[in-house]
């Protein structure tokens, strides 16, 4: 499959994380849309993984090349769970003082 | 390399000495030792001592100048412990978790000023801000610190997404993390530098304006800055910034050239618009605390200065203008947390009751404002001149300098309230060893802003 197809799709899925982010009131689909921004740029960063290795393995079967698009993807998974781990306890203690996970309550710092 | 390790671990000991270690005056007694520590390992390595030496394929580069800046940064950070460790204490009952968290954010800065490669440059972001997003929401019971620490995580990842995304970019565009190389072939059908490798450094810089807080992306400031505890916010606006300006000026020296002309373009409308903002909104703040926040926009707008100049001058003003900056908003903020109300009343006649307090702070806002014979002068002074030397932007320095004269008049409301107002000014009680920290920090704002030089030589030995 070309490049072109991959780089649309996650694209379009980075956009939707965007728009979820910026439009969405509840801090936890807020956080789901972080995740999925994230996740796109994993795909996307194994893509090219593959097309270096695929633009460099022409004629040269055992190189490495692209390996460490592979190996970024490993890191953004842990510390996207060293983030939800900080995220969800910051989430769950403000839902312990306010009952609720709703952005729109952040505003109070405004005046 | 030493300040990575020594400072990862020291935060280890530092958990461990929260369950050994009760007595919590003792916790900031052992995170002062460990920041001494932490200096001396450093200083080694700056002289060629290494702890362990790791061959980190070419993801570190390990120069004087990000040592230097190591340097400074666990050196504002002793200061601002000894000073302020009192009121860390005062927060919660995890003072050696803060602390251990604050070695963690050391962490991150010293990865921030070696990094190489764009995975160490993410990995260094995260360090320094996941502790940050706890420490703003330290007071718990505190709706406004609540508030604050989700709005700042929430920021912060979103702007980590844009910078995963820009950093894939790159990646497809040059087959490398590294910065500066490319491991695409060139040939005819493929230009050197492809438009994903343009986009990608677009979206990096603005998920670095996020970081740094340069409008039109400043918009959490404000309000984290104001909700966090008066204690983190002094830490974050100072140290943490410094790192990212670091970070941003290692990033961005060699590569604007891809971006061709269109960089300076962009680059000046983001000063101007950072410099407006930070200025302008700052006039009119009721509260102290919410004008420094303010402020250290404004501030951000002189240190991406930097960027614009990117020769060697600019390189010793960022570290000159770390020094000065840090100094000067370390000890205002003491002073600040030290007060119970927080709007520029509270300090009404502060100077009668107090008055080394209100010395110190007079010389630590002049020192923001940039008065000749503080620190803050010849910081700017670098900053603007390295702009000038790099030619072709006569304008942007004039504007600068303007608004810099605005901003005389924010740092002056605070000085003539605490002078030429009468009140009752009420403080939390007042230590000598605090009063004689301040009168130092004050007394090194006019010492380098006398001989800047004695900051700038040891950067050469």
């Amino acid at each position: 499959m070309p490049i072109q197809y991959y780089i649309y799709l996650c694209l379009t899925l980075f956009s939707i994380g965007i728009i979820g982010v910026l439009t969405r009131r509840n801090a936890i689909i807020v956080f789901m849309c972080v995740e999925l921004m994230l996740n796109a740029v994993n795909l996307l960063l194994v893509a090219f993984s593959k097309m270096h290795h695929a633009t460099a393995a022409v004629g040269n079967t055992a190189t490495t090349t692209g390996i460490e698009g592979q190996l970024f993807v490993f890191f953004i998974m842990v510390v996207a769970a060293a983030e939800v781990s900080v995220g969800l306890a910051i989430i769950v203690m403000m839902y312990r003082n306010t009952h609720s996970v709703d952005i729109n309550f952040l505003n109070r710092l405004k005046n | 390399m030493n300040a990575i390790i020594v400072s990862a671990l020291l935060g280890v000991v530092m958990m461990f000495s929260g369950i050994i270690v009760k007595n919590r005056s003792y916790h900031t007694v052992i995170a002062a030792g460990g920041l001494l520590l932490l200096l001396l390992a450093n200083l080694l390595n700056s002289y060629g001592i290494w702890v362990i030496k790791v061959d980190t394929h070419n993801m570190f580069n390990f120069e004087q100048f990000g040592m230097y800046f190591n340097t400074i940064a666990i050196a504002a950070t002793l200061i601002y412990v000894l000073l302020s460790g009192k009121a860390v204490e005062k927060i919660g009952s995890y003072s050696a978790d803060y602390y251990a968290l604050i070695f963690f954010v050391l962490c991150g800065v010293s990865i921030l000023s070696a990094f190489n490669s764009l995975l160490i440059l993410f990995l260094g972001i995260e360090i320094l801000t996941i502790p940050l997003y706890i420490l703003t929401g330290a007071d718990k019971r505190n709706l406004k610190s609540n508030e604050a620490s989700l709005k700042y995580f929430l920021m912060g990842c979103f702007s980590t997404g844009i910078m995963l995304m820009g950093v894939t970019l790159i990646y497809g565009g040059t087959g490398s993390f590294i910065l500066g190389e490319s491991k695409v072939p060139e040939s005819a059908l493929m230009p050197k530098t492809s438009f994903l490798e343009i986009a990608g450094m677009i979206l990096l810089f603005v998920s670095m304006c996020f970081k740094v807080s340069a409008a039109p992306f400043h918009f959490w400031t404000p309000d984290v800055y104001d909700g966090a505890p008066g204690v983190f916010t002094s830490f974050m606006a100072t140290i943490v910034k410094a790192a990212g300006f670091i970070a941003f000026v290692r990033l961005f020296d060699q590569h604007t050239e891809l971006l061709g002309p269109s960089w300076k373009i962009l680059l000046s409308f983001v000063i101007i618009a950072t410099l407006l903002v930070g200025n302008i909104t700052a006039v009119f703040q009721q509260s102290v605390k919410r004008m420094l926040a303010y402020s250290s926009i404004a501030q951000a707008g002189f240190m991406l200065f930097s960027l614009y100049g990117a020769n060697d001058l600019a390189r010793e003003g960022i570290l000159l203008y770390s020094v000065a900056y840090s100094l000067a908003t370390i000890g205002i903020f003491a002073v600040l947390i030290k007060m119970k109300d927080y709007t520029f009343e509270g300090f009404n006649g502060l100077a009668k009751t107090q008055p080394v307090l209100a010395l110190s702070t007079a010389i630590c806002l002049l020192s923001l404002a940039g008065i000749p014979l503080t620190a803050g002068f010849f910081a700017k002074y670098y900053m603007l001149a390295s702009a000038v030397k790099a030619g072709g932007s006569l304008w942007l320095v004039v504007i600068a300098v303007l608004f810099a004269a605005v901003s005389v008049y924010y740092y002056f409301r605070v000085i003539q309230a605490m002078y030429f107002k009468d009140g009752e000014p009420e403080t939390e009680e007042i230590t000598g060893p605090f009063k004689l920290g301040l009168l130092v920090v004050a007394a090194l704002v006019i010492l380098v802003g006398i001989f800047p030089s004695l900051v700038l030589n040891w950067f050469y030995f």
